[in-house]
């Protein structure tokens, strides 16, 4: 996206004619730039309030000023360490996981030569892909709830006894992990099918011709042949490390304070304080500490990306 | 090439490891919507008793009736997001669309800067507490609007457009200026057409948000005339007493509400018309995903 030379070269004229021979153009970008400046360059803006005590009398520009107050009650009451290190944690074991299973699944569905078989298996795991957080959330709900619960109902059948899932925070990290691999595995796995349909099927005949066997076309064609796609996904997924997915968190975990421990992210927390409205320049503090957060490790992942593979790169 | 003939060792061992996990993985994908649709036809005494089943043991309809006896705030729900997801998806698509076009416009001076313009929005926001702030003092409190209006450019959706428009010949916008159309014009009649794909693609991840979205409803409408259905459905199924509500509403008596059911058989409502439509889309989604892979 940098500037590259164009091939074709615009004359060069002033602005204001330039202004005037354009003008359609620009009409045309109107809605869009108006809508992103007010929905993300105005509240970039308003994020001054995270040095602020906003009152609604004095408005944005009167509250007073109060320097890293709001910071500070963020980090000394020990949620900014405990938000922060879940939601990278999580996204750490999110990334493992689905790219893992991902590419293992995208290289088993491409040997299956039914092709009947093959678009029902895809189909099957494609599915979750398309339903709302809300219905996973009452899918979670219906597995593992204490009373009635299908998971409880096993466990009881098989003489255990009952979990209440919803009361013990230990047991959620490895819930949620499966529920983001349950959701998104599919859509990873058409991406990456897609790259392995991509290679040149001369070269898996010869190597077949040559007498190697589907082990080694799998290690030395196949594998090698996704490692820059594999990269490149891992680094970008890096790079929103300390972005949560609100949606997954906050429908499949609910509201349920007991789980805190073990569930909250930064998105989750600042969601509930959003609703809550209650200190606003604080809620706005630990936004912008995430955005922050979020700024710095993109540019780092992006410059990684673009020392390893320069069309990856984001910018 | 494979036709009928002897499996060799080395296949039957990677069968052996890969299929399984493979298949046992689609399973469970699909169970749960088994699952959540068997358990809506079951009676409240057995799921009290036994849980929730694949095939109830006594096939009822029980759940259904509660909810359709007085279907009034389903039907409405459903009114406002097939609204939003029609609207929202039409306008996001086409400002998308013709943003993307004009950025690509190679003989317009001023693209990279407005490339950039879009592009730093995904690296750095303001973040939640402000966004919220805005839209509420542009009075999308309690509005249809709040569900449509702050959703409607999708910045990855102009990369994805830039990516597509691209590949067409600029030589097609600049013969057709010399014919005299005007830029507009060249939008709409010459680059529209040729970019179906890149509608279809945009167009259905777009419904797909729509449909799928709850937590706007959630901050900014408590008019419950104006509830998404997935809101809705959240609300119900995280709110007993609202669930009660709705059953007293068709004079059931409290007891013998069938809580749990309903829950089973309000996910049913809520997601039955894209379990209908999916085996027709999908390929389509597949295809996006594909094009967004190689251009993204």
């Amino acid at each position: 996206m940098k500037t590259k030379q164009p091939a074709y070269k615009p004359k060069k004229t002033s602005f204001f004619r330039e202004l005037y021979l354009r003008r359609t153009l620009l009409l045309m970008l109107v809605p869009a730039v108006v809508l992103v400046f007010i929905f993300n360059y105005v509240p970039m803006g308003g994020a001054i309030l995270a040095f602020k005590k906003f009152n609604y009398r004095d408005g944005i520009w009167g509250s007073p000023w109060v320097g890293l107050k709001n910071f500070q009650f963020f980090f000394k009451s020990g949620k900014a360490a405990m938000v922060t290190r879940n939601t990278a944690l999580y996204n750490i074991a999110f990334i493992i996981t689905s790219t893992f299973l991902e590419v293992f699944f995208a290289i088993v569905l491409n040997e299956i030569y039914q092709k009947k078989l093959k678009k029902l298996v895809q189909s099957f795991i494609f599915l979750p892909y398309f339903i709302s957080w809300v219905v996973v959330g009452s899918i979670a709900y219906s597995l593992l709830n204490y009373e009635t619960g299908t998971l409880n109902s096993i466990l009881t059948s098989l003489g255990f006894d009952r979990i209440n899932f919803y009361s013990k925070g230990g047991y959620w990290p490895f819930i949620i992990v499966i529920f983001n691999a349950w959701k998104g595995v599919g859509y990873g796995m058409v991406v990456y099918l897609a790259s392995i349909v991509g290679i040149d099927g001369s070269i898996m005949e010869a190597a077949e011709i040559d007498g190697a066997n589907i082990f080694q076309r799998v290690r030395y064609i196949t594998i090698p042949s996704l490692t820059s796609t594999i990269i490149t996904l891992t680094l970008l997924a890096l790079g929103k490390v300390f972005r949560g997915n609100l949606d997954l968190f906050y429908q499949v975990v609910g509201q349920n304070g007991m789980l805190f421990n073990y569930t909250d992210v930064i998105d989750t927390y600042v969601f509930r304080l959003t609703l809550k409205a209650s200190d606003i320049g604080q809620t706005v503090a630990i936004g912008l500490y995430q955005s922050v957060l979020c700024f710095i490790t993109i540019l780092i992942a992006n410059w990684v990306v673009k020392r390893k593979n320069e069309d990856y790169s984001l910018f | 090439m494979k036709k009928n003939r002897k499996l060799p060792k080395d296949e039957i061992l990677f069968r052996v490891i890969g299929y399984p996990p493979l298949f046992l993985f689609a399973l469970i994908c699909v169970l749960p919507f088994i699952l959540v649709i068997g358990s809506s036809f079951a009676s409240e005494k057995e799921i009290m008793v036994h849980g929730y089943s694949l095939i109830p043991r006594q096939f009822t309809l029980e759940s259904y009736k509660t909810i359709f006896q007085n279907p009034e705030s389903i039907l409405r729900a459903y009114g406002v997001t097939i609204f939003i997801t029609i609207v929202g998806t039409v306008v996001s698509t086409f400002i998308c669309m013709m943003t993307g076009y004009v950025l690509m416009r190679k003989d317009f001076r001023w693209r990279n800067r407005f490339s950039f313009y879009f592009f730093f929005t995904t690296l750095f926001s303001g973040g939640m507490m402000p966004w919220y702030m805005v839209c509420v003092n542009l009075g999308l409190k309690d509005s249809i609007l709040a569900l449509i209006v702050p959703s409607l450019v999708s910045v990855w959706n102009i990369i994805l457009v830039k990516g597509f428009v691209g590949g067409i010949p600029y030589e097609i916008t600049e013969s057709a200026k010399i014919d005299g159309a005007g830029d507009f014009q060249i939008f709409v009649r010459l680059i529209w057409p040729l970019s179906t794909p890149v509608i279809a693609t945009i167009g259905l991840f777009t419904a797909l948000g729509f449909w799928n979205s709850w937590y706007n409803t959630m901050l900014f409408i408590n008019d419950s005339n104006l509830y998404s259905l997935q809101y809705l459905l959240y609300k119900l199924i995280n709110d007993a007493q609202a669930l009660k509500q709705i059953a007293a509403e068709s004079n059931e008596i409290i007891e013998t509400v069938p809580i749990e059911s309903m829950k089973m058989a309000l996910t049913v409502v809520v997601t039955g018309p894209i379990l209908l439509l999916y085996p027709f889309v999908q390929r389509y989604f597949i295809k996006g995903l594909t094009l967004g892979a190689v251009k993204g």
